[in-house]
């Protein structure tokens, strides 16, 4: 399973995401690849999810990944919300 | 690395806009002579170009660029804002809590992000950096007394 975590540079906040999303995966036991991206290179990636803020999700909706919509990187339970929601165990 | 020190810290600067409130903090990196000027001038262009994207939670923004953009040492400043701003994100609006980050290639820019992600994800310590009066007091949030 390939996840793309993705911000406007690749650089901060797409870092942040993954960190967060890494430790949600890690306590659900589900084995994912995750990167952090800057959104117009991930426009041309292959990935099974990607997982980015509102403002984003926009520009990537033409993308074949399905688009998980994340508002607060820094809170754990939103985060483990929506991968729950969105990314079978 | 600089993260948070004394002289990258300025509380309660008063900003009309997003873009004087992002150059406020990354004015303080510029005069520890961690970025060149021009990365300042990157991070307002960034978010001219691609929006609100780094308000990344409740009140909280982390203005940042390409390390090509002119960074010198991989580095965080916080700047408290006098009065909220709106940036225009329809989550996280309006933003009090500036945090400048000098994007770096070396190892350091992870360490940093680490230190970074341990005290927002923290709601607690979060709130406190709303109420602190002094340096002195975050050094306590940031458990570095």
């Amino acid at each position: 399973m390939k996840i793309l975590c993705v911000c406007g540079l690749g650089q901060g906040t797409s870092l942040i995401l993954r960190m967060n999303v890494e430790q949600a995966l890690g306590e659900k036991g589900i084995m994912a690849d995750v990167e952090h991206i800057d959104l117009s290179s991930a426009t041309s990636m292959s990935a099974d999810y990607i997982i980015t803020s509102n403002e984003l999700a926009e520009s990537l909706q033409d993308h074949p990944a399905k688009v998980i919509i994340v508002n607060n990187y820094f809170d754990m339970d939103e985060i483990n919300a929506a991968i729950e929601n969105n990314i079978p165990a | 690395m600089k993260f948070l020190e004394e002289k990258l810290v300025a509380l309660d600067i008063p900003a009309e806009t997003p873009e004087a409130a992002i150059k406020a903090a990354g004015d303080l990196l510029v005069a520890s002579d961690l970025v060149e000027s021009g990365y300042v001038e990157a991070m307002v262009e960034s978010y001219r170009e691609n929006g609100p994207y780094f308000v990344l939670a409740p009140q909280i923004a982390l203005p940042h660029a390409r390390p090509e953009d002119g960074v010198k040492e991989a580095s965080v400043a916080f700047v408290r804002l006098k009065d909220p701003v709106v940036f225009g994100s329809a989550a996280n609006d309006p933003v009090s809590l500036v945090f400048a980050l000098g994007a770096s290639t070396s190892d350091e820019h992870l360490v940093v992000m680490k230190e970074l992600v341990m005290l927002l994800n923290n709601p607690e310590k979060v709130e406190r950096l709303k109420n602190i009066n002094s340096y002195e007091e975050l050094k306590i949030v940031l458990g570095r007394n």
